[in-house]
């Protein structure tokens, strides 16, 4: 906020581009990864897993995106979605080697 | 940004909300009408305000709705009988007609892109007979639409832009939750005529004492359109969305087809009672007859919404030769019954009146929570370059968001009145109808914009709060003097739905009037400003 009322220079603009892309896009990914890699790995009917990934994908997303804004720094942000993506990426590439196709 | 987790949210909460803010306000504008649209439905069509409201049996009902298809639409694919209900006196009866028969090549493409086109008729319960012909019009449908499909636009393009802005709101809201250090207090303070601090106050207290319905409602309308937004939960476990929509709806597999064999229908009556019974005397909402007068006819019943907060109702399925029951309502998992309530609780079709006005009260707070953070950005916005700007300097940012704002919330209520207005005073029997009066919505809307972008002064804030109040309050009038139940008689007659529409249009009017009437007062500001919307802070 203090670079903010200074007028903001490159590195700030640039910060926050890389965040608001970080969050929109990046946090889009993960909820994503999530939604799908919960609807194929939770043990209920179809139906029902499916509808329990795409509503919890929409807690995943907001939280990411504010994550994504409180972190000390761009690439930080960036990491921290990295992390949280590796699981639910692993598990859906795990399910398609199962299966022997594409998830 | 940099400065600690409560600053670097407060920056997302202003930024979130602002980009979003004025798509946000028409959504909330149009969904809170949108609580009411069956009443605004039937305010809108006059010749229907006389119908006789006397409670019938729902077997004479549907019998009557019966009588008539089979008269008018014999060879229809599918009846819909809508029951008659509280909120819609009438009984409607709808059919799609026969498609032409064609190969089958053939009938691919004729396939209908938009919606099947139905007919229907409207009727009175009690005497079956046909009600006249009502005035063609969107009613509340239209504000229902326009908070997610907007207008003259794709409709997958405008829900993509509402999500967008929901997502904003809901990232807006959760981060305005942490900015918050003293969210208690807030519920008590409020500090009038202090500039600034008044619009925070304000803020705080229409956002916080609503704040889970706010939440709610965010969180709700993603859900009720999530398979459009995140459709990979789904996409991981079926080939395609239509399949998935017959597994979550239970719905009649899409291969069904006629025996073109004609076999009388079995009497709806005992279905009815069956399927009532079944859920303890609740009465039914909808009757579907698959395929009527033929031997694969089916018949299904769904229980009237507004019993239970869930979207979703039972239903029975019937044998439409035979009147055996073939299928009573699925089981339904947990995730399933969340969606369901989750859905439920967006539409609120669940509500008795006094809570669907709550809700409505709500919507409101809504509103105005949206409106004063728009209102306060720019305040804060002035005041930070003061200096700059008493000598002559310029903002195009801060000009273009006081444009905004003043189109948005002073001038939104104009063309929703001039669409009530247009809907009287439009010729009743003029052709494409619907779609003029939705035309003098954006008509009142263009023109309140290009002024309010031209001049967002002081002067222009009170015109137009004004124009919108009076257009509001005159309301009533226009109904009684069009053909419509006046409040005197509605009222005596017991007939809320229109009498509610008055009295809320009435109670809009006068506090746009009062708004506009405050302007007057002299502004109280520390430092006078000679630039005009500063002074709305007073």
């Amino acid at each position: 906020m203090a670079n903010a009322l200074k007028s903001p220079g490159w590195a700030y603009r640039g910060g926050v581009l890389a965040r608001a892309v970080a969050a929109i896009g990046g946090g889009y990914g993960v909820a994503a990864l999530w939604a799908a890699a919960i609807a194929t790995w939770l043990p209920a009917v179809k139906v029902e897993a499916a509808l329990t990934g795409t509503m919890i994908a929409f807690v995943v997303y907001p939280c990411a995106v504010m994550w994504c804004f409180a972190a000390r720094s761009a690439a930080r942000a960036w990491v921290g979605l990295a992390l949280v993506a590796l699981p639910a990426g692993a598990a859906l590439a795990l399910h398609a080697s199962m299966n022997g196709g594409v998830a | 940004m940099k400065d600690g987790f409560r600053q670097s949210m407060a920056w997302l909460h202003t930024w979130s909300g602002l980009l979003v803010g004025w798509l946000l306000f028409l959504v909330f504008s149009a969904g809170t009408a949108a609580y009411f649209r069956d009443e605004i439905t039937l305010w809108m069509k006059p010749e229907l305000h006389q119908a006789a409201h006397t409670p019938v049996p729902q077997a004479v009902a549907l019998g009557h709705a019966q009588a008539l298809l089979a008269r008018r639409a014999p060879t229809a694919q599918r009846w819909f009988v809508t029951m008659p209900s509280e909120r819609e006196p009438a009984v409607r009866a709808s059919w799609v007609p026969a498609k032409p028969e064609a190969k089958d090549g053939a009938a691919k493409d004729a396939k209908p892109k938009g919606r099947r086109r139905f007919e229907s008729a409207e009727l009175d319960p009690a005497t079956g007979e046909e009600l006249n012909k009502p005035r063609a019009t969107r009613g509340g449908d239209f504000f229902y639409r326009l908070h997610f499909d907007l207008h003259y636009m794709s409709p997958i393009w405008a829900r993509w832009m509402v999500g967008v802005a929901a997502m904003c709101m809901l990232v807006a809201i959760l981060s305005g939750i942490v900015t918050h250090k003293r969210i208690f207090k807030d519920f008590f303070t409020f500090r009038p005529a202090k500039g600034q601090r008044s619009w925070l106050d304000a803020h705080n207290v229409t956002a916080v004492l609503a704040l889970p319905y706010h939440l709610m409602i965010t969180f709700t309308g993603l859900v009720t359109l999530m398979f459009l937004y995140m459709p990979w939960g789904v996409q991981a476990l079926y080939p395609s969305q239509d399949r998935f929509f017959t597994d979550l709806n239970n719905a009649l597999p899409a291969d069904a087809r006629p025996a073109k064999q004609a076999v009388p229908l079995a009497p709806l009556a005992p279905m009815l009672a069956q399927a009532s019974a079944a859920w303890d005397g609740a009465p039914a909402g909808r009757v579907t007859v698959n395929f009527p007068g033929d031997a694969n006819a089916t018949v299904l019943i769904s229980r009237q919404s507004g019993r239970t907060i869930g979207y979703d109702q039972p239903d029975m399925l019937f044998d439409g030769t035979s009147g055996r029951m073939l299928s009573s309502t699925r089981h339904t998992g947990a995730a399933t019954t969340t969606r369901s309530v989750l859905y439920g609780l967006h539409i609120a079709r669940f509500s008795n009146p006094l809570l669907r006005g709550l809700f409505f009260l709500s919507g409101l707070a809504g509103c105005a929570m949206v409106a004063t953070g728009l209102l306060l950005w720019a305040v804060k916005e002035r005041q930070k370059h003061a200096k700059r700007l008493a000598h002559g300097g310029r903002h195009i940012g801060l000009r273009l968001v006081d444009g905004l704002n003043l189109a948005a919330i002073a001038g939104l209520p104009v063309a929703m009145a001039c669409y009530f207005w247009a809907n009287r005073l439009l010729p009743a029997a003029m052709a494409q109808r619907p779609e003029a009066e939705i035309r003098w919505f954006f008509i009142a809307w263009g023109v309140t914009a290009l002024v309010a972008l031209a001049r967002p002064t002081r002067r222009m804030w009170q015109a137009m709060l004004a124009a919108g109040g009076v257009l509001f309050a005159l309301l009533p009038v226009l109904n009684g003097a069009t053909g419509g139940a006046h409040l005197v008689t509605s009222i005596a007659h017991g007939l809320w739905p229109v009498a509610g529409f008055d009295l809320v249009t009435l109670a809009l009017g006068g506090a746009l009037l009062l708004a506009a009437w405050h302007l007057q007062k002299p502004a109280v500001l520390k430092k006078p400003s000679h630039k005009p919307l500063a002074a709305e802070a007073a």
